[in-house]
This record gives C-alpha cells, structure tokens and sequence, in this order.
C-alpha cells in the first residue's frame, strides 16, 4: 500500500468490513423489528426472543391491519396516506403558485410578501402549537384531515426552493413564450411546469416523508382513534400501567409504518437525494 | 412584410439613459444590421421594437401603425434570440408549432407551416427530437424555423451566431443571408461581430453608448466612415489613428512626417489609414519601428509604433512575407484618397 | 438577484400569492404572535381571564430549577445526538469514499432510515432495550448489568441519544459522502506523493476540506435534536425519570398540554423562537459566505 491512494488486499477487505458493520448495525433494530412481528406473543415475553423469524407473519400483520389495538392499522395507514399526500401537493401547489408571481411579476407588497414568507423558515410549528392548536380548535378543525394537513404547510420552503429554480430560467424562455403570444397562466402551465418536473418530484419526495413522520402535531389534535396517524397510533397501542404490550403487533405495525417512507427513499433514491440537497442548503 | 420606423426613441433605467434618440427608417425587405460593442444599446433598442423593454419616450411604427403600447404577440414579429430559447421540454416540432397554437390555427395549417419551414432549414428528420439531442447548429435552424412559421412582418436577431464555433458561425451566416433573400421579410439583425454586420447588412447601423454613430451601407461605412468610432469599429485589423495639425492638404505628424489628405483642414486633427492601405515604400513618410508580425497567409500583419513617437501603427501586407524581412524600421507611404481625417475635439469626419 | 423579464399587472400576482398568504397568516403569524403575546399573561385557574404580567413569565422560568435543568438536557442531549450521528456517519463515509466500486450500493443500504420516522425508532429501540422484553437489556443482564432506562437517568439520556442517532447517520452520511468525493482526487495524490499517510492525509488536506460540509451539518443536527426528536423522546422515556430527558421541545408541550400552564408554556415557545432563530441566521450566514466563495 506505501501511500498509495487507492486501496488493495487486505486494507480493502477491511473497508469492506467496516462498511458491513455499520450496515449491520444499521439494520438491527429493523431485523429485531420484523422477527418480532413473525413470532407469538409468548415467544416474545419469555427472553430471550429468537432472533429468525417465526411462522407467525400473516397473522400478526392481518391481525394488526384489521383491528389493531385500539383502530385497525389499515385506518391510520389511510389517513397517514391523506396526511402526507395533503401536505405535499399543497405545500407544492401554493408554493408554485406564489414563487411565480414573485419571480416573474412586479406587484404592491412584493417585497413584503416576500420577508414575510422568509420569516417563516425559522419557525417549526414545535414552536408554536399551543396557539396553533387553538385556532385550528376554533376553526373545528380537530380530528379532521385539513386540521392535519394546513399547519404543516404554512411554511415557505418550497416557495424558496421554486423561487431559487425561477431564477435559473433563462430570461430568453419567457420572451420567447411571450413573442410566441402567450399570457402568464399559458407560460407557466406550458412551459414553467413541464420544466420544473424534476424539482417538483423531488420535493415531493421530502415532502412525503416529512408528511408522513409527523408526530407532534397529530399526537394533539387527533382525539379520536379512528383520526390517528400511523406514526403517532403506535405510542397509543401501548397499554397505561403494567400490562404487557402487544409485541408483535406493535412491531408490525412500527414496519408498516416504516414501509412507505423507506419504499419512496429506495425507489426514488436519485430524487430523494437531490430533494435533500436542494431543501437543506 | 412591412417597413420599420424609429423616431427619436430613447431608452431609461430609471434616471439613467441608455438609449439618447435613434432615428431609423427600415425599407420593407431591408436587412439591417444594429453593430456595436457589448452595452452599446444595441439589444436594448432591438428589445423595445420586439415589446420586450417598453419605448421611454419617441414612436415606434411597424408597418405605418403605432406599436409602442402593443404586446410582443400583437406586432407581428418574430425573434430569434441567443441562446435560442428553445422550450427544452418541446419536441422541435412542438417547439415551432407553439406560437400558432396559442394563435389558435388550424391543425392542418400548423402541419404545413412547420413542414414547409423545416424543408426549408433541412430539419425534416429531427421534427420529434428534443432541443438537447440537437446539435449547436440545428438548434440555432431550430429557432430560424420557430420564427419563420409564424409569417411574421419583421425579422429580429439578438446576436443568432455567437453561441456557435467559428466555422458553424460562417456556415449559418451564409444561411442566414440566403434565407432572408427567399423569404424577403423586413429583418433586425443584432451583434457585435462587425464581419456579420458587413456581410450581412442591406444597411448598417453603428451604435456607441446608446447613441448612432452612423448609419449605411457596409462600403459606404468602410470606406466613408462618419465618426473616428465607426471608422475603429468597422474593419480588422482596426484603422491606425495618428495625432497631426493640418494646414490645407498637408498634415504635420508628431514625428514631424508629413502626408497628404483628401480634404483641405486647420489645426488639430485625427488623421486614420486602415492597415491595408499602407504602402511598402521606402522613400515613404511613414516610419515603423516593427515589434512584431503576425502572418496570416493571405495577409501579413506589422506590429509597431511610429517612429520616435510611442503612438501604435499596424500595417498589413498583402501575401505570405518572413519574419527577417520585417525586422528595423520600414517605411510607408498611403495615397490622399485613402486617408481619412477627424475633428481631433469632436471625432466626426471632415470633408465629404 | 433580480429577473429582466417580468409580465405586467398586479391583480393575478395577488391572486397567485392568496393562497399561501392566507394559510401562512392563519396557521403561522396569528399563532406565532399569539405565542410572543400569551407569554406576557398569566391565564387564572379557570381560563375565564388573564393577568398582563409584563416579562413575569421569563423571569419565572429563567429562575425555575427545572427550566434551566431542561436547558442543560437539551444541551446535552443535542451535543451527544449531533457527535455520536455525525462521527459515525464519517466514518462510514470515509471508509466508502475509499472504495472505487460499491459505494453507491453502500449508499444505498445506509440512507434509507432516514425515512423512518423517529417516533418509530423510538419504538425499535425501545422494544431492544425493553427492561422486560428486550434482547439487549436481556444479553446484558447475563453478563451482569443490570439495565434499567426507566430508573437510571444515564441510561435513560444514552437511549434517547442512540435512538435520536440512529436515523441521522443516514443523513449525515449522504452528506459527508457527497463532500468526500467532490474532493478533487489529485489533491489527495498529491499529498499521497508527498508521503502523506492515510491518517495524516485525513487531518491536514481531507477534514479541512470537509469543514464547510462538517459546519453545515453541524447546525441542521442541532436544530434536529431540538426539534425533531419529540417522538423519540415521547415513545421512549415521556420526558423521564425525573426530568432526565426533558428537553425544552418536551417541556413546552408538557407544560402546555398536559400542565396547562398556557402562560409558561408561550413564554417557552418564545425562548425557542430565538434560539432557532440564531440557529437560522448562523445558517444563512454561513450560506451567504459559501456562495461567495
């Protein structure tokens, strides 16, 4: 090896080896996860557990997606569907709308509009729920898919994001689709959109995930079970005082909970990195 | 096809002006050449008869009619930018088809039109490629085709060619020249390249921060340049510009050498002589101390100053000449008719 | 940064804006200035009426045992969260960045927990680490200690701190790896010629060439542990034993909600406010000097 850069032999066994360790170590407490979520009950309370799985797969993930503990899994899988989706396509929806006008018009308030909207990638709404748990109560919100939903998108990181990729657009485009004859709306339908696709699927992709692992915010307004989010129902699926939890529904339920998240990050991986660094930097 | 008329238009940014009032009257079928270095307003004037800047104050007619409050769409023009602007998400075809589908034509009509433009710019195979699968040179016949279905009245270039390589650039400009011929529609053409403007241009326009240095017909601006800036502009290498004192016919140099001018003068004067008209001659008034040379092949370039003075001269020769014939001090002479004179104060040409 | 083309009118940008100008208004400045305007009250015991109490609620907190107590848990807890991730997501990434082929696959198989949300990891760690039931405490216990998250306050802080972790390497690794290789490999030759070993190339060419990168992370793994961990800290410990993992984010809704000290709890959000604040102009400014670069 004597300096050389590029790794050979042994030393490229043992970067190799390290690597493996850290997958492993990554992937243990999901393995441990889902051969809970193949094993009975009694297998699990009695320690040590097994650690392969067991027979019991269908079982418990019917058993879960069914009836649950307190709301079949099935239910809260659906409203997190509703959740992550409401908030992604709304967030990019208004976030496209608004990052057009400020972009590419000159109009009274712009650059009010403008700070105000900056104002509000520094706040989480961790900083605020109380007052925002009041007015979406006051509103009737609660327990209510736009009570989930509305929120999570007050917030102007899309906008940023659109307006950053605006800006990136050759001038020439719009004077062109202007020569051409077309209005604003016709320009940003036909041209603007079609060529944001990749950024928008991007952030779609973060979006998503973020939607989906909420916890907070669902935790205070969903009161009623048949409302909960998958990602907050698991806490409720543990009993109050000493009994013993149901393990291996519990498990497959924190799996199911995980799978759609992890399936868009795999599947999408080239756009779920990009997302990442477009939003973060 | 029509006519263009620019009457005293003038251009602000705000408090600053950048356009100081272009008169122009554009011929129909006139292929005028706007020519200047980069920030001379060039673009900016060619913007505001496209409707893309708006006219601060003056009148802009297309075709007799008053256009200043006229959106892009309604003037009946067409442009063709640098950077092409192609939709990078349209097919060619979609990319030419667009402007008449928002216009609302025919299917069929649209079918035809972009069929006939494409035969026309040899683009018929590419019609369902995407701009980036093109080449440098489709591309730019991309945004020709994009302007020519369209009918338009009028023409505008925004510097078509300097995105391309020098040879694709001749190549589309012998293009463009022809197709203009064909098709006979009054055109705007923009750059900075005084070789387009020369051969492109019925007649061109000169412009130097925001103002007209002259306007006419390449020849007539190479050989009877109007302002000591048109006469550097026009022409490669650049006219040499000595400092003398006339009286009458003869000006006194600052060596001392004395020439002869076309046009009788007094007191100081800018004398110009291109390059090329500088005669080898060794009883001549004019001194080199050569510093280099550059051969060209079909010409050879002489760098150096004047003799005794530190003031830049350039000659050119005609044909291949070696680097040890050119060595020292050579002597020039140029013929009167071929001498230009300027007002040493205001630059503009004495004499006719 | 401004556009040379723009379309005229002002009644449809108005209209483009409503909607997000309406939400935003809504659900984030009338609650923000709601937070900043509650935190100056004290609401009596039975809601009906508040008292102005001017800065009273600060002052209170500010001089609270369990406040400042919580103020050191976050730091804590946010200092652990943010070395344990992003030391073992260098690692990582400095031993795929040695690889010619694989590193992608490597990339692969480390970035997904990223998608798993923490409330769930809470979840997966605390069933490992369950003093009943899990596999961990279980094989610990045989080799004689005696594990307890419930009880010991340590082993309550270093669960949180593993699992808040745990889904982070991901992130972190992503990012270390991308600012690896967009090293410039001559660089490194050149040191490798210059008879730089592996560790000393590391410590004088790669980690300062990776400070932006270590910077940037930094601060978003600080403002994740504030933040972001609620679940985790929910699923796991709710906050205990004995305040051990109480931090500030946990404290605003366990005064807020489930104390119902309204006044304490927005005078809490407030303090957050600021903090987070900083953390974003650091952020930006930081941003700002990148691009000059």
């Amino acid at each position: 090896m004597s300096g050389m850069v590029e790794k050979r032999g042994v030393g490229l066994w043992l970067t190799h080896a390290g690597l493996i360790l850290g997958v492993l170590v990554i992937f243990f407490p999901i393995w441990l996860a889902f051969v809970a979520s193949t094993v009975t009950q009694p297998e699990i309370v009695r320690p040590p557990m097994p650690l392969l799985p067991g027979d019991q797969f269908f079982e418990n993930y019917r058993e879960a997606l069914v009836s649950g503990v307190n709301t079949p899994v099935a239910r809260m899988l659906a409203n997190s569907a509703v959740m992550a989706l409401g908030i992604a396509f709304g967030k990019i929806a208004i976030s496209l709308l608004s990052a057009f006008a400020i972009v590419y018009f000159r109009f009274p308030g712009r650059q009010l509009f403008f700070w105000l909207i900056f104002l509000t990638l520094m706040l989480p709404v961790e900083v605020r729920i109380v007052p925002t748990y009041e007015v979406v109560a006051r509103f009737g919100m609660l327990n209510s898919y736009p009570g989930l939903i509305f929120p999570l998108i007050a917030s102007a990181t899309a906008t940023f994001l659109f307006r950053q990729f605006f800006m990136t657009v050759p001038d020439e485009l719009a004077e062109a689709a202007r020569v051409d004859g077309a209005r604003p709306m016709r320009f940003f339908w036909d041209i603007l959109l079609p060529m944001s696709r990749t950024n928008i699927a991007a952030l779609f992709v973060i979006l998503f995930i973020y939607g989906w692992n909420q916890y907070l915010w669902p935790l205070l307004i969903t009161t009623d079970p048949s409302m909960n989010t998958i990602v907050m129902g698991i806490k409720q699926m543990f009993p109050s005082g000493d009994d013993v939890a149901d393990w291996p529904v519990i498990m497959a339920t924190s799996l199911l909970a995980m799978l759609p998240p992890v399936l868009v990050v795999i599947l999408m991986q080239k756009l779920f990195i990009r997302g990442l660094v477009d939003t973060e930097k | 096809m029509a006519t263009v008329t620019l009457t005293n238009i003038r251009k602000s940014f705000g408090p600053n002006e950048v356009i100081h009032g272009v008169d122009l009257d554009v011929a129909n079928g006139e292929f005028i050449v706007i020519v200047g270095p980069s920030g001379c307003g060039k673009s900016t004037l060619l913007r505001m008869v496209a409707g893309l800047e708006t006219v601060t104050t003056g009148e802009l007619r297309i075709g007799g009619e008053r256009v200043n409050e006229k959106e892009p769409m309604d003037r009946n023009i067409a442009m063709v930018f640098q950077n092409y602007a192609l939709y990078p998400h349209m097919s060619v075809f979609d990319n030419m088809a667009y402007g008449l589908r928002i216009a609302k034509t025919p299917k069929a009509e649209i079918a035809e039109r972009v069929a006939n433009a494409a035969k026309l710019l040899q683009l018929e195979t590419f019609l369902a490629r995407k701009p980036r699968e093109l080449s440098g040179g489709q591309r730019q016949r991309v945004a020709m085709g994009r302007a020519i279905v369209r009918e338009p009245d009028v023409f505008l270039f925004d510097e078509p060619l300097s995105n391309l390589d020098a040879k694709l650039r001749v190549q589309m400009r012998l293009e463009i020249k022809a197709l203009q011929r064909k098709l006979g529609v009054t055109s705007l053409y923009v750059t900075h390249d005084q070789v387009e403007a020369m051969t492109l241009a019925d007649r061109m326009v000169v412009m130097n921060a925001g103002d007209v240095e002259q306007i006419g017909a390449p020849l007539e601006v190479y050989e009877r340049p109007a302002s000591l800036f048109a006469a550097q502009f026009i022409g490669s290498p650049s006219m040499n510009v000595l400092r003398g004192t006339a009286a009458g016919a003869l000006v006194t140099l600052a060596n001392g050498a004395v020439i002869e001018a076309a046009v009788d003068a007094k007191g100081p004067v800018i004398v110009g002589i291109r390059p090329e008209h500088l005669a080898p001659d060794p009883q001549g008034p004019i001194a080199l101390d050569t510093t280099m040379s550059e051969p060209l092949g079909w010409n050879t370039l002489v760098h150096g100053t004047m003799g005794g003075t530190d003031s830049e001269l350039v000659a050119s020769l005609a044909g291949v000449h070696r680097e040890s014939e050119l060595q020292g001090t050579m002597r020039f002479s140029v013929a009167a008719s071929l001498t230009h004179l300027f007002d040493a104060a205001s630059g503009r040409r004495l004499g006719g | 940064m401004e556009k040379r083309v723009t379309f005229k009118g002002w009644l449809l940008p108005l209209l483009l804006v409503a909607p997000q100008l309406a939400v935003t208004a809504v659900f984030f400045f009338y609650p923000a200035g709601q937070a900043v305007w509650q935190s100056l009250f004290i609401p009596d015991p039975f809601g009906l009426r508040s008292q102005f109490v001017g800065l009273g609620n600060f002052e209170f907190l500010l001089g609270d045992s369990y406040y400042r107590a919580s103020f050191v848990t976050t730091a804590v807890f946010s200092s652990l969260v943010t070395l344990v991730s992003m030391g073992a997501a260098l690692c990582l990434a400095v031993l795929a960045d040695r690889l010619i082929k694989g590193a992608s696959t490597y990339r692969t198989l480390l970035i997904w927990p990223y998608a798993v949300a923490p409330a769930v990891a809470g979840v997966l760690w605390l069933f490992m680490f369950n003093t009943r039931v899990g596999v961990i405490s279980w094989y610990l216990g045989l080799l004689g200690y005696d594990w307890n998250h419930v009880l010991n306050e340590g082993e309550a802080m270093g669960l949180v701190v593993v699992a808040s972790a745990w889904g982070r390497v991901s992130y972190n690794f992503l990012f270390f790896l991308a600012g690896l290789q967009s090293i410039p490999r001559s660089v490194i030759e050149a040191a490798a010629i210059d008879g730089a070993r592996f560790w000393t190339r590391f410590r004088t060419i790669v980690f300062p060439l990776l400070s932006p990168t270590t910077f940037f992370l930094l601060v978003v793994n600080i403002v994740y542990a504030f933040f972001e961990t609620f679940g985790v800290i929910h699923t796991i410990t709710s906050g205990g034993p004995q305040q051990a993992t109480t931090i500030l984010v946990y404290k605003v809704f366990a005064d807020g909600f489930v104390g119902q000290d309204l006044g304490s709890s927005a005078a809490q959000s407030v303090i957050l406010l600021i903090v987070v604040g900083t953390l974003t102009i650091i952020q930006f400014k930081y941003i700002e000097r990148k691009v000059h670069y």
